[in-house]
């Protein structure tokens, strides 16, 4: 079976990459860490990682949105999947590809925002796929995920209850904490987004850092790891 | 009253519509949940509103950000500045000013207006390029005196004399810039000077008459490095030599640590202060040619519900020092991506005016990849940040103690962190480490560049030029660009034929190469601003003419109360542990911790939180390093022991007390006994005064003691002096720390019990100890006592412990430290929501000596299901131990019985609630 190679864009203040690649090399795939601005043609899929791009200092992937938007976009256009963790997820949804559609800038309606209590959050949580999402990841997760999230800015917050029905109703919510770990108030316990075509994802939580049992820090619930969302990733690089 | 807060971000120029258009939409407001005006021109007056900005010179990382997108979205370049604003209507300008002051702006890093702030795009000021002479030679003892004073040298009056005398000689005058190189190299901060020095120490009995008379060659000499040496484990790489310490990891890796402190900056600007103090040991490890890969840090508060009043003029109140040091903290290791996982929060009233921040790194290198040797005509490198006036003096001021006005004098003490280019120099110093691009760096610590290139340049001779050297703006002086703190700089000494690699690896990483001056070998430090002589210096006077400082010592046993309050009842017994679960020392930290990301690179896998629920607190934390997740099984535990309570009693006492629980966390994790490192960081008063000195003296007496007894050298350390706010020391405060090798990572331990498991063992021996104990300050007594060496020999226990846990015959295991076994076993209980049934043998104690004695050495222990006979065989000759209970399968409640009498019976939800109910981080805003 081939091994798609998947490219892990950073950005200067990225800091999860590593663990991204490492997943992903777990997951059967190719991982490279690769700067922004480099061609992203001959890759297979895109992972966007977890840190501070430019310390966040416009709000959580502004500035790094602004550099890899496009180029982003139009990898999605070719059909090739994209995952946002964490800032990653922050930049998808900066540069309007997450939840995506028509829905341009400056109308944006959904944005995450800074956490409810006010403070930066590490940690774990229970992450379950939403129903009928678009991304088709349905029978490839187990039940639930627990990983930690860590992040000051992952309140996913909406324009108004229309825009929340919306999400729901286009299967763009991809994941949602369990009741009673969502970390940072975010409106439906929504923990990620997919695109309409299901090509694109993005959560707030960090699958990357729980694909062994070592990682596991409730050895009395095994088998909640988050490899197999990379393994679903890498799959879907494979099948294009 | 409703506070309304806004964001302002000016524009010394218009960016074009375009631009301002997508700033608005885009860029600088989230527009689902905020939205954005914009004023041309000065806004109308509101005197209902205060302005806060940063003073001239401060970094604004946000400011610099939106200039660069600016650009980056076709626009001019344009100055930006950003503002913060608070709204009250109705507020009259009284109310809005000590709001400004005590709440929103910190005058040390910030000004602030009720209404506007002036607009701060003032014109760049000139170069400013002049030299002074200031002339020492013919200046008396007092007029020395008045200039080390007036110039915030720090200098006693021999050292002043030596260099008058220096410069008598050479038949000239000093330059400013040479007068602050000597101040600098030779400060407390950077040389060490008290635990260099000669000391004759007296030993007294509480009534006065003299137990010992001793000459001490060097506290250093005689008590720290005596210690490793003559433990000699072959796995230490590098002790007290280099930026951190060294130890071997594995067959292909060693890790090295440092722990420093940052008192003085952190209680003027807390966020600021702890900030930098991460940022400045995260580049100690990075100055050995190691990769940062995680945080550790204690904390020193008075507590946080001290009454207003009594906080002294010019100090921050408790709870905001406690907010802004967390929230520094987090930002720089969360931002840099490193885990903060280990540390420690002790609240005591004797920190009011001068909290103590003690931030520790570790970090990861190739064997053998730290190179040290410059040679002559090596280019002198510096990487990183730019020059500006900030943190002028920390190295001379750190060395001072701290009055009421030393906030308006040190304004320019304090810096301002930025994590995200400390993190370009990081990923730039690995691989030009790994593709052999420099001969030796440095970081740049205190005193700037003139102690690194003065350090780097030691065994050879150095030439720079100060007109080369980046500035962040102009109209610096030439002795300001030697000595400015300024942050996230590193200075190596690259080879000519590497610069041109080093400059594409630059260009990569988004951080500044800049090549400011060569190696020579003529042995002198020669700087020079263009053609202007700046300083003309030999190494030798510079780093060796200091002269040493003789001290005198004393300490004296202190009297102990004699009477002691009744022992505790049936009745009180259960009260009183819930009231030291609340003890905010003991208090969950779940709070703090849940700041901090300790998740990050993926490799910890003991946390510093434990349990189904996370709700309990661990004793070591265990690491797997990224670079060798995949080879091999080796990983680290790093454990830390404080408790100043123990000080005033024994500090020979609190020493060795320190070093076991620092080395007990690490074993109770899973680390091996026979490796590990201890590192000393001792925060203490002026040491000029015998009896703080006296103190000292007998810390390190204990800190060798007990190296030698658990046979674990000391690789690292750093002290800081003149911990005293007007006249009154700090409690005597020392942290060990201790780094374990963890020889399997599958073989780890954490402290909750496990329901289908064992029985509950307590190893060691409980003794009657409450001198200096949580216990004895809640009732208010000394206490007796403070505990002791554990008996037995402590390896012995610690290593069958070890071997125990590789068995795979422990379940679960904690410690028992602050509050004693009665706190141990809450904690365990309300880690593992379960009950635990306890029956104890008084043995000659009384009750709360059972219960609340801190004794050393001593771990509870709940075995894996039918490990029973074979833990009690594991036990060696020598070892008490006793089974003392069960984990409850009928309810979870926690009872403790003496000689069968049921003296503690609470619910676990009820000691997890009273655990749960200290101090809130975040709760002040």
């Amino acid at each position: 079976m081939s091994s798609p190679s998947i490219a892990v864009v950073i950005a200067p203040g990225s800091n999860r990459e590593g663990e991204a690649a490492r997943a992903v090399r777990l997951a059967g795939g190719q991982a490279e860490i690769v700067p922004i601005g480099t061609p992203l043609d001959r890759f297979a899929g895109v992972i966007l990682p977890g840190g501070f791009s430019y310390g966040d200092a416009l709000g959580g992937g502004m500035r790094w949105a602004l550099q890899v938007g496009e180029a982003v976009a139009a990898f999605a256009d070719s059909g090739r999947p994209v995952l946002g963790i964490c800032n990653g997820f922050q930049v998808l949804v900066r540069a309007g590809l997450l939840p995506g559609s028509s829905d341009g800038a400056g109308s944006r309606s959904v944005t995450l925002t800074g956490n409810a209590h006010g403070r930066f959050a590490c940690r774990w949580v229970s992450l379950a796929g939403a129903a009928g999402h678009a991304a088709g990841l349905d029978g490839l997760l187990p039940p639930v995920i627990a990983c930690p999230v860590a992040h000051g800015e992952g309140r996913l917050a909406v324009r108004d209850a229309e825009a929340l029905d919306a999400l729901a109703a286009g299967g763009r919510v991809l994941f949602r904490y369990v009741e009673g770990t969502n970390p940072n108030g975010s409106v439906g316990d929504i923990a990620g987004l997919c695109d309409e075509r299901g090509l694109v994802w993005g959560l707030m939580p960090h699958p990357e850092d729980h694909v062994s049992d070592l990682q596991n820090p409730f050895p009395d619930r095994p088998g909640r790891s988050g490899l197999a969302l990379f393994e679903a990733f890498v799959n879907r690089a494979r099948s294009i | 009253m409703t506070v309304e807060r806004r964001r302002v971000y000016l524009l010394a120029d218009h960016p074009g519509d375009e631009v301002l258009e997508a700033l608005c939409s885009t860029v600088l407001a989230d527009t689902v949940v905020e939205e954005a005006t914009v004023q041309h021109g000065a806004p109308p007056h509101d005197p209902h509103r205060v302005e806060v900005g940063f003073l001239p010179g401060v970094t604004d990382t946000e400011a610099r950000e939106l200039e660069a997108v600016i650009v980056q979205l076709g626009g001019p370049p344009v100055a930006a500045a950003t503002v913060r604003v608070y709204r009250i209507e109705g507020a009259d300008e009284a109310t809005l000013a000590d709001l400004a002051r005590r709440r929103w702006a910190n005058a040390s890093i910030e000004r602030w207006a009720v209404g506007e702030l002036p607009a701060p795009f003032a014109p760049a000021p000139p170069e400013h390029a002049r030299v002074e002479t200031v002339p020492v030679t013919a200046l008396d003892d007092d007029a020395l005196a008045e200039l080390s004073r007036r110039r915030l040298l720090s200098l006693d009056r021999t050292e002043l004399r030596t260099i008058a005398s220096f410069y008598a000689a050479e038949g000239r005058e000093p330059t400013d810039a040479e007068l602050e190189t000597l101040a600098q190299t030779w400060s407390e901060h950077c040389n060490h000077k008290t635990f260099r020095a000669e000391i004759s120490f007296t030993h007294r009995e509480a009534d006065g008459s003299v137990r010992s008379v001793e000459s001490i060659d060097g506290l250093l000499r005689s008590h720290l490095r005596a210690a490793t040496d003559a433990v000699a484990k072959p796995w230490v790489r590098s002790a007290f030599v280099d930026n951190a310490g060294i130890v071997q990891l594995d067959e292909r890796w060693d890790l090295a640590i440092k722990v420093e402190t940052h008192n003085h900056p952190s209680a003027l600007e807390p966020f600021g202060g702890a900030n930098t103090g991460v940022g400045g040991v995260v580049r100690d490890v990075i100055g050995v040619s190691a990769r940062p890969i995680a945080c550790l840090d204690v904390l020193c508060f008075a507590p946080p519900d001290t009454p207003a009043e009594a906080v002294p003029e010019g100090v921050l109140a408790p709870a905001r020092v406690a907010e802004g040091v967390v929230a520094g903290i987090g930002d720089y290791g969360n931002k840099l991506g490193l885990p903060t996982v280990a540390g420690a929060v002790v609240y005591h009233p004797g920190y009011l005016g001068n909290p103590l921040v003690y931030c520790g790194a570790v970090g990861i290198l190739p064997h053998g990849a730290h190179r040290t040797g410059p040679r002559p005509g090596d280019l002198v490198v510096v990487i990183g940040g730019r020059t500006g006036r900030d943190g002028i003096h920390g190295a001379t001021f750190s060395s001072a103690e701290l009055e009421t006005d030393t906030a308006a004098v040190a304004g320019t003490a304090v810096q301002i962190g930025d994590p995200i280019t400390e993190k370009a120099t990081m990923e730039l110093v690995c691989e030009a480490r790994d593709a052999g691009l420099y001969r030796a760096l440095t970081d740049c610590g205190a005193g700037g560049l003139s102690s690194a290139v003065g350090e780097l340049g030691a065994p050879t001779g150095v030439e720079v030029d100060l007109t080369t050297v980046p500035r962040k703006y102009a109209g610096l002086a030439p002795w300001e660009v030697w000595i400015s703190e300024a942050q996230e700089r590193m200075v190596l000494a690259v080879p000519p034929e590497h610069l041109t690699a080093l400059h594409e690896l630059g260009r990569r990483w988004d951080c500044e190469v800049t090549a400011i001056g060569r190696f020579s070998e003529d042995g002198r430090l020669r700087v020079r601003h263009g053609g202007a002589p700046v300083v003309d210096l030999p190494m030798d006077f510079l780093h060796d003419g200091c002269p040493r400082r003789s001290l005198v010592a004393e300490w004296r046993e202190p009297a102990v109360a004699g009477g002691r309050v009744a022992d505790v009842t049936v009745q009180s017994a259960g009260g009183l542990l819930l009231a030291l679960l609340r003890q905010p020392t003991i208090a969950s930290k779940a709070d703090i911790i849940a700041t901090y990301d300790h998740e990050v690179r993926g490799g910890t896998v003991v946390r510093p939180w434990c349990g189904p629920e996370a709700a309990g607190p661990s004793d070591g934390v265990v690491l797997v390093p990224h670079e060798c997740w995949e080879d091999g099984e080796a990983a680290f535990a790093l454990g830390v022991g404080v408790n100043p309570r123990y000080g005033r009693l024994d500090p020979y006492r609190m020493a060795l007390a320190a070093v076991d629980e620092a080395f007990r966390n690490v074993v109770a994790a899973g680390a091996d006994p026979d490796r590990v490192s201890l590192l000393d960081n001792f925060c203490w008063g002026n040491p000029n005064l015998p009896d703080r000195l006296g103190a000292l003296v007998r810390a390190t007496q204990g800190c060798h003691d007990a190296a030698i007894a658990y046979q674990a050298p000391f690789v690292s350390g750093k002290d800081s002096l003149f911990n005293e706010f007007d006249g009154v020391p700090i409690p005597a405060t020392l942290l060990i720390t201790a780094l374990g090798v963890v020889p399997d990572r599958r073989h780890t331990a954490q402290a909750w019990p496990r329901a289908g498991a064992g029985a509950l063992f307590l190893v060691g021996e409980t003794r009657a100890e409450l001198g200096g104990s949580m216990y004895a300050e809640l009732v208010g007594e000394d206490g007796g006592s403070v505990p002791g060496p554990p008996a037995g020999d402590p390896l012995v226990t610690y290593r069958a412990l070890h071997r125990a846990i590789g068995a795979g015959l422990v379940a679960g295991v904690h410690d028992c430290s602050e509050g004693g076994l009665a706190v141990a076993l809450a904690e365990f209980a309300l880690a593992g929501s379960l009950g635990l049934d306890v029956s104890l043998a008084s043995d000659g104690l009384r009750r709360d000596e059972l219960l609340f004695s801190e004794s050393n050495g001593r771990f509870v222990v709940q075995v894996a299901a039918g490990a029973e006979e074979a833990f009690a065989a594991a036990m060696p000759d020598g070892t008490a131990w006793r089974r003392i209970g069960t984990v409850s399968a009928a309810d979870a409640v926690l009872r403790i019985a003496v000689d069968g009498e049921t003296v503690v019976e609470e619910g676990v939800d009820v000691l997890r609630s009273a655990f749960e109910g200290g101090p809130r981080i975040g709760a002040y805003a």
